[in-house]
């Protein structure tokens, strides 16, 4: 829960990634004797605003419970989470699976504070000494868990993307941030038991994870051996699973209502607040889109997919309206380049502006497609706007008619046989067309010189026919 | 020199504050004492000799420059080692922390450093609070003053004794089951175990969260009510604390005319012994000279407080002390294994065999098929004991009851069987379960040994509890006792 400014229950700050280790800390996220917890109230708050986005019943009363178990990141031996009552119960979230619409039911929604961190020299197995540092420790988690009706890792990781991007819109969560998000996975096959995968860190490796384990499952099977119910450990390096804990292992947490906390009343009226405050969700965003850009469902699903790029989006269009163009722009461009680069919308030095420039200069048909492409990717990688990069490489758009004539002119000359082509079939018209853009890198504008060669391929033809 | 030890702290703050005598006079005065008398009883585990100088000097500066030093004034206070005095070690008398030293002030401690109080050590008890006699101590046990070869009570066993020898003025003890009411009893002074919730648990090393409070000790009524004032009232560190009323003038006398005690018959049954009885029965005659009536009622659910106790606080306890593994602070194994090997060994070498055995039991009561059959039927019979406190309660004004069914027993008599000493705090853990306040005042001698009376009230009823005792107290001149010897 990376909006709150303190940890769940002191209040040491939440910006913790990057300090020197156990310097976040204080008594009671250290868990010295006779420290004491004291709830943090907006992360109750938030954590009901994402209930209510995942459509959750919300109950009268929330109570907080004790985990027991022993491990070296845990400073107190148990973890102050929830059980019976949990701030969420019986939610869904709509998914987009196959070119339909899957409904995604969510168990529960709880809150619960994190473990501190532990740090190898090297692997697990081979470090000599493991380091614990505490400044994790306390800070707030929501815990969301779906119903077991996830049907391929595929469909795992469209829905784990389509519950990030609420979280994004509710600003719960910034999922730039280093473990702001963490994934266990459950899988059982054809009714088998269910082996729960730990230490997933991204949504690609929770598809990768549980493909791995199908594979891993399906072959005991075939051996002829059962799969018995077992926790493992996701090895991103080695990419396979490792046991951690089989059945007999299996961890009796002894969970009690926590004693130094006291049940939280939920009220109507406080509920109600939270709602009206709500902030627009992916998929109102997206019908929004349609309607008001006038969208087609895919563009819209696409830009909403991710808070920042449904944004970016807005942005541009507020500074050049024309959203069919803006959206062409970015989905068919932009999104492109930024994935070659390996840089998200949010880390990229293109800005609003920068589309708004481009599209601009494409619907007065200043510049060609191919220019577009090569303003937008110089804006990534430079942050350099449109208009000044045309001035400083000379790159207008050639529109001067007599130019035109000469550049098609020009080519006619250098390529006879393609002009022979073109008079016997129309569509290598645009074969000479791309010569043309060859010739002057991309800048002859396209329509003009299409319109000239045509003329002068039909000349040559009632010129041969005669 | 006046006999200090013959003043009440009231008095001693009113003349640190009057100019009559520095702070630092009164502090050396107790220490010569417990320098004098301690290697006899064994009541304090760290004398806080740097800190309480420094406390004291600082008191007699804001009374030369005319400024107000507080309510407690240079009053030297004594305070169980299970709570937290900032940079001095806190043991919980126990190995696995006999090298602890808190970064941070309970939040009692600090209310009573802005009363200027003055913290003159910190005092014997048994194990994390987890015994009645303070037998479990790894530091050896406290003696009574009254009987050297006798238990002083526990938990809070060092606290009682250096009020009974006069070593303090005032002393903090903590009560789960018992722990102030009992060691009260059995040395002859005030203990009020208070409302649950009044009192901030911030920086009291945990034992039953949900059954333990702080509390003020004394010699008198009076002192004990002062004590109180200063250290009850809302913490935000403290989810469970509650903003209460707590300073009171219990000076002015009760008129007890109407006003309706009675007496729970299952507190004073057949395991009552024969002289305790007579002492209790004898007792309780002064609230009915008073004008007060005095009525038997029965509180059947008080039968079955006892294993509620027993279940819950073990239960909290085996969650409580989970966090003693060696990695972060206290004792740590130093040797071979990995993680849970490390913590194993820590565990069995730094814990003493009391606490292991409620560990266990607790564990045992929280686990995975066994949760439903004791510990949630226990939270059950709990609910079952507040109910029936209630209702008396409603009808009574206060009720009445021996602190201990028996006078104090001898150290090792009950040790080797823990069921008969579990059994010692039958009289006590009833108002633990249930939250309501409970003082413990010396209402005479059997044998020659303390017998304490109990005065319960209603939840945030100390107003009323206290002005009973002190009515009590002024009627039978029973204060400030003192065995001779010291």
């Amino acid at each position: 829960m990376t909006s709150l400014k303190t940890k769940l229950f002191c209040s040491c700050p939440s910006d913790y990634r990057g300090k020197a280790p156990n310097t976040v800390v204080c008594p009671t996220c250290l868990g010295l004797p006779g420290s004491l917890p004291v709830l943090n109230r907006r992360a109750v708050e938030e954590a009901v605003k994402v209930a209510l986005a995942l459509n959750c019943e919300i109950p009268r009363r929330t109570i907080f419970y004790r985990k027991n178990y022993y491990y070296p990141d845990m400073v107190k031996n148990f973890q102050i989470s929830q059980y019976d009552y949990p701030i969420g119960v019986g939610g869904k979230i709509s998914v987009k699976v196959n070119g339909g619409v899957k409904e995604v039911g969510i168990k529960r929604v709880h809150l619960e504070e994190d473990p501190g961190k532990l740090v190898y020299k090297g692997s697990i197995e081979e470090s000599p000494y493991t380091l614990v540092d505490y400044n994790r420790a306390g800070i707030a988690l929501l815990e969301i868990v779906t119903e077991p009706v996830i049907k391929s890792p595929r469909e795992a990781r469209l829905f784990l993307q389509k519950l990030q991007s609420i979280l994004e819109h509710l600003g719960v969560s910034d999922s730039s941030l280093e473990g702001a998000m963490r994934c266990d996975a459950n899988i059982s096959i054809a009714g088998g038991a269910r082996i729960e995968v730990k230490n997933i860190s991204s949504f690609k490796e929770v598809e990768k994870a549980l493909a791995y384990e199908i594979i891993r499952q399906r072959s005991l099977l075939r051996m002829g051996r059962t799969v018995e119910r077992e926790t493992r450990h996701w090895d991103e390096v080695r990419q396979v699973t490792a046991s951690l804990r089989t059945k007999e292992e299996e961890m009796d947490y002894r969970y009690f209502p926590e004693p130094d906390l006291v049940p939280i009343e939920l009220t109507e009226e406080f509920i109600s607040s939270i709602k009206k405050a709500m902030p627009e969700l992916p998929d109102a965003r997206r019908e929004r889109f349609m309607k008001v850009y006038g969208l087609n469902e895919y563009e819209a699903e696409v830009l909403v997919s991710e808070k920042s790029l449904a944004d970016f989006y807005e942005e541009t269009v507020k500074l050049h309206n024309n959203p069919g163009r803006v959206c062409h722009l970015i989905i068919d461009d932009l999104l492109g380049i930024l994935n070659l680069k390996g840089l998200s919308i949010s880390n990229s030095k293109a800005k609003p502006e920068h589309v708004a420039q481009v599209a601009g200069l494409l619907d007065n048909e200043l510049i060609s497609i191919k220019m577009a492409k090569y303003l937008l990717k110089k804006a990534v990688e430079t942050g350099s706007y449109p208009e000044d990069i045309l001035k400083a490489e000379g790159l207008k758009v050639i529109t001067d008619k007599k130019r035109i004539e000469n550049l098609v002119n020009q080519v006619f000359k250098e390529h006879p046989e393609d002009v022979e082509a073109a008079v016997k079939d129309d569509k290598v018209i645009h074969h000479l067309v791309g010569l043309v853009m060859k010739l002057t890198r991309g800048q002859a504008d396209p329509a003009l010189t299409y319109e000239y060669v045509k003329r002068r391929v039909n000349q040559l033809r009632k010129t041969k026919a005669t | 020199m006046e006999r200090l030890e013959n003043l009440t702290a009231k008095e001693i703050a009113r003349r640190v504050r009057d100019g009559d005598i520095s702070a630092q006079e009164v502090l050396h005065y107790f220490y010569e004492r417990i320098e004098r008398i301690d290697g006899r009883i064994n009541a304090f585990i760290t004398v806080t000799k740097e800190l309480a100088l420094q406390m004291a000097s600082q008191v007699d500066a804001k009374v030369r420059r005319g400024e107000d030093p507080g309510r407690l004034a240079g009053v030297p206070v004594a305070v169980k080692d299970n709570i937290c005095v900032a940079y001095v070690r806190a043991t919980c008398a126990s190995r696995i922390l006999e090298n602890y030293v808190p970064p941070y002030d309970a939040t009692v401690i600090t209310r009573l450093k802005r009363e200027g109080a003055v913290i003159i050590g910190k005092t014997n008890m048994d194990e994390f609070a987890m015994g009645s006699s303070t037998e479990t101590s790894a530091f050896g046990p406290t003696r009574n003053p009254w009987d050297l070869e006798r238990v002083p009570g526990g938990s809070s066993g060092g606290s009682a004794a250096a009020l009974a020898c006069a070593m303090s003025p005032l002393a903090l003890g903590s009560d789960t089951g018992g722990s102030i009411r009992c060691p009260a009893s059995f040395c002859g002074v005030v203990g009020l175990k208070p409302t649950y919730g009044s009192v901030s648990r911030y920086g009291l090393i945990a034992y039953a969260c949900s059954l333990e409070q702080i509390g003020p000790m004394a010699r008198t009524v009076d002192d004990c009510a002062l004590l109180f004032s200063v250290i009850a009232g809302r913490d935000e560190h403290d989810s469970t604390s509650i903003p209460v009323e707590a300073s009171f003038n219990i000076e002015g006398g009760l008129d007890l005319q109407g006003l309706r005690l009675a007496i729970p018959k299952e507190l004073v049954g057949e395991g009552t012994h024969e002289g305790v009885a007579k002492t209790f029965f004898k007792a309780v005659e002064a609230f009915e000279r008073g004008g007060a009536t005095i009525e038997e009622v029965s509180m059947p659910s008080v039968n079955y407080a006892l294993p509620a106790y027993y279940l819950i606080a073990v239960s909290e306890a085996s969650s409580n002390l989970a966090r003693y593994d060696g990695v972060r602070y206290g004792f740590s194994f130093k040797g071979d294994g990995n993680w849970s090997v490390l913590y194993a060994k820590t565990r069995a070498k730094g814990f003493g065999a009391e606490v292991k055995r409620r560990i266990i039991l607790g564990s045992f009561a929280l686990s995975a098929g066994y949760y439903n059959r004791y510990y949630l039927k226990a939270l059950k019979v709990r609910t079952l004991v507040k109910r029936d406190f209630e209702r008396v309660l409603k009808k009574y004004d206060a009720l009445l009851a021996p602190t201990m069914p028996m006078p104090p027993f001898k150290i090792g008599e009950r040790i080797k069987d823990p069921l008969s000493m579990y059994m010692v705090d039958v009289d006590t853990v009833p108002m633990n379960l249930a939250g309501v306040p409970a003082l413990s005042i010396p209402c005479g001698f059997t044998e020659g040994l303390p017998v304490g009376l109990q005065i319960i009230g209603r939840f945030f009823g100390e107003e009323l509890i206290f002005k009973l005792g002190a009515y009590f107290e002024r009627e039978t001149g029973l204060r400030m006792l003192k065995p001779q010897t010291w």
